[in-house]
């Protein structure tokens, strides 16, 4: 292979790795290797191989073939980015910030028993809200009787809070005392010492998993002042379990679930922010459930997932869609949870259209307003029912039948 | 079965190993370039686009597994079968679901011919422990799963190793799967590790109802198959159905490209298309009526929203446009 080939393929993948295509040595290795089995001058086959070696996501698809014919058009310019790339797929910046901030290590990433550190994140982090949502921060209600201290303080509560979820039978055998399946290869095993007499019988039992948690948050205008506190707790969550998808919708869904990842909470709602176009606008949760249910929800919504939907309810949309959309959802996964902010207001009442029309498909209602009602949420999905609920219990039904006087298109 | 007990072998030795590999499959029924595998894979029923003939012909060649992800109905698992045919090799093929453990993928005692056994040594006086064990935990009483089975070559070929809907299986053998895709050895503890000479051809089929870990697609070669274009399904209903009229197999093809654009909960398929080709041959249809469409649409809508959806009104103007399309088609290719 010609020398200055390899030079401009290691540059090529260099800008993939820049527009944030995870790219391993080993795949570059396939591609070097690959390429001696392909005529070089046939431009649709190089580009099949590098896509075939290089890329393992659907995802990246789109990334590639933009960069691809961007960098090859002019190897010579590669290392930088094509034009209009970095708003969204944000390379080199992202790279830089991955490193640890000298200020921070020690305490981000373990946000916990040195309340009194000096280089003050608190402030780091209104500084980075601002970026996110502005008005949040001059407006103060409800959630906002917290202080910047409190929100501190807050975070870490949230971080230490345990968040056990509920855990399935998987189908998976693993030797245990109390099995009902017999385990033949070690019984076997254990009887040569007694010369093939079956002293002792051996089991096995199914193995147990937590199920798999999927967020969908609303943040639009009405839930603005839950936001923050919210996305601090989705981002808490997200890192106590492994297994949590996290969407979050106002008039379209946005999966937030790899924002999230960083450990660095300022630097996850950067992500965040980057990421999601429709902040504190309109609500249109039937739409957004459909897109949800349409693409997502046979990708995440396997193996006994609990679904928790985070709105107050006011829904802009059309409401027979938010219906049928709710019935899909509640029917594919284990258990369907909605949380309210609005419920931990005394008095307060669904009966926004929204609200009434989703009722009846969820399994369980529960306010998010404070602490202590994340707390409640914690021990209830530590404790679901062994079953999935047939149709509508405790609060929820109490509910429906209120609906059902109220307002007569339930 | 060839048995070797555990040593480590230096990359260079392995090195050497890829190369006698390479100089046997040179003179093996292994394609020598892009178009022949297209040429192969049409002469088997196939119709590849280039990439995915791209990604098979570099999985040969480099010895690598072939991951495929795609939508469900567009012929994924259809690319192993016709791979075995194509090298004229057995096809292994190892459907995964959750709880795929050691036991049913890859070997299992035969416990009740190991009792037997037992019995029958005890009959005849035989009480040294070491060599019941050794007697009973000989190949002799191994039953081989799909992945041993993969580790073997018949007459000198490697078979292909068809690993299906592997988003069905836990992370657990997900683990276990990436170990032996990259050593193409096995070890049973009672007997030793068993390698492959040849490793198997492999192809890895997920329909992504989970994500799989990027640390095992990252070993493959990765390709997402898409719906077809107009004519290549077209020319695949024609491959597969070839007794359907043109005219017939122009306006399902047509027909079906136009309902993909809907919003569905679950677009048709090629084999949903192959499908219906069948179902309306059977019923004597001639072309399509709206009539016939409301009737047949179970075939290729399978979620009740949709059918409902599309049903009548839709479906009426969808067949317009069709028809329209498949009559510019027919213009342009006569």
């Amino acid at each position: 292979m010609p020398g200055y080939l390899l030079h401009h393929l290691i540059r090529f993948g260099r800008t993939l790795r820049a527009a944030g295509v995870p790219i391993t040595p080993g795949q570059m290795m396939a591609l070097v290797r690959a390429l001696e089995w392909i005529p070089l001058g046939d431009r649709e086959a190089f580009y099949h191989a590098a896509r075939c070696t290089l890329i393992c996501r659907r995802e990246d698809l789109e990334t590639f073939n933009r960069i691809f014919h961007w960098f090859w058009r002019n190897p010579l310019m590669g290392g930088q980015l094509p034009p209009g790339l970095l708003s969204t797929a944000l390379g080199p910046i992202r790279r830089r910030e991955n490193r640890p901030r000298p200020a921070e290590v020690g305490h981000s990433s373990s946000p916990g028993p040195h309340p009194e550190n000096p280089e003050a994140p608190p402030m780091v982090l209104a500084d980075r809200a601002m970026t996110y949502s502005p008005i949040e921060i001059l407006r103060r209600k409800q959630f906002e009787r917290f202080s910047e201290e409190e929100i501190q303080i807050a975070r870490r509560l949230m971080a230490r809070l345990r968040w056990r979820i509920h855990e399935r039978e998987t189908r998976r055998l693993r030797p245990g005392p109390k099995g009902d399946h017999l385990d033949l290869r070690r019984t076997v095993r254990r009887s040569l010492r007694h010369y093939g007499e079956w002293v002792r019988l051996l089991w096995r039992a199914r193995k147990r998993k937590p199920r798999p948690l999927v967020v969908l948050c609303d943040i639009s205008g009405s839930m603005e002042r839950y936001a923050r506190m919210l996305l601090h707790f989705l981002h808490a969550l997200s890192h106590t379990r492994r297994q949590v998808e996290t969407f979050v919708f106002g008039t379209r869904l946005t999966r937030i679930t790899r924002c999230l990842r960083y450990r660095d909470l300022d630097q996850a709602l950067q992500e965040v922010g980057r990421t999601v176009m429709d902040w504190s606008g309109g609500t249109r949760i039937g739409e957004c459930l459909h897109a949800f249910n349409r693409d997502w929800a046979r990708r995440v919504l396997g193996r006994g997932a609990v679904v928790m939907i985070i709105s107050d309810g006011w829904d802009r949309g059309d409401i027979d869609l938010l219906r049928r959309e709710m019935e899909r959802l509640q029917k594919s996964c284990y258990r369907l949870i909605w949380l309210n902010p609005l419920l931990g207001i005394p008095g307060y009442q669904p009966l926004t259209r929204g609200m009434q029309a989703a009722l009846p498909y969820i399994d369980d209602f529960l306010p998010v307003h404070n602490l202590a009602s994340l707390e409640q949420l914690a021990a209830h999905l530590e404790r679901l029912p062994i079953r999935r609920s047939a149709r509508r219990s405790g609060l929820a039904r109490s509910f429906q039948v209120l609906g059902a006087e109220e307002g007569p298109e339930v | 079965m060839q048995l070797t007990f555990p040593r480590s072998l230096t990359t260079d030795a392995l090195r050497e190993g890829q190369k006698v590999f390479h100089s046997m499959m040179e003179a093996s029924v292994f394609p020598r370039s892009i178009d022949e595998v297209i040429e192969a894979l049409q002469a088997h029923r196939y119709i590849a686009e280039r990439g995915l003939a791209t990604a098979i012909f570099l999985a040969l060649r480099l010895g690598r597994p072939l991951f495929l992800e795609g939508e469900p109905g567009v012929g994924k698992t259809e690319v192993a079968k016709v791979l075995a045919d194509m090298l004229r090799t057995e096809l292994i093929r190892l459907q995964c679901y959750e709880g795929l453990d050691i036991h049913s993928a890859v070997y299992e005692w035969d416990y009740a011919r190991q009792i037997l056994q037992i019995r029958m040594l005890e009959a005849t006086g035989e009480r040294d422990e070491i060599r019941i064990r050794q007697q009973i935990f000989s190949p002799a009483f191994l039953i081989k799963r799909p992945l041993l089975q993969a580790l073997e070559a018949k007459n000198g070929r490697p078979p292909v190793l068809l690993i299906d809907e592997l988003d069905r299986a836990d992370e657990e053998f997900e683990a276990f799967l990436l170990e032996l895709l990259s050593d193409w050895q096995i070890t049973i503890p009672e007997i030793g590790t068993v390698r492959a000479e040849q490793p198997p051809v492999v192809v890895i089929t997920s329909n992504r109802t989970r994500e799989i870990h990027d640390a095992l697609k990252r070993r493959c070669l990765y390709f997402w198959i898409d719906y077809p274009s107009f004519e290549k399904e077209l020319q695949i209903v024609r491959t597969r159905i070839p007794e359907a009229p043109e005219r017939l197999s122009r306006q399902i093809v047509a027909f079906v490209q136009e309902l993909r654009r809907l919003d569905l909960y679950k677009l048709p398929g090629v084999a949903e298309t192959l499908d219906w080709t069948a179902a309306l041959l059977a019923l004597d249809q001639t072309e399509l009526d709206p009539t016939v469409i409301d009737e047949t649409l179970g075939v290729l809508l399978k979620y009740q929203d949709d059918v409902l959806k599309v049903r009548g009104e839709i479906a009426r103007d969808l067949l317009a446009k069709a028809t329209l399309q498949a009559e510019m088609a027919a213009g342009g290719t006569i």
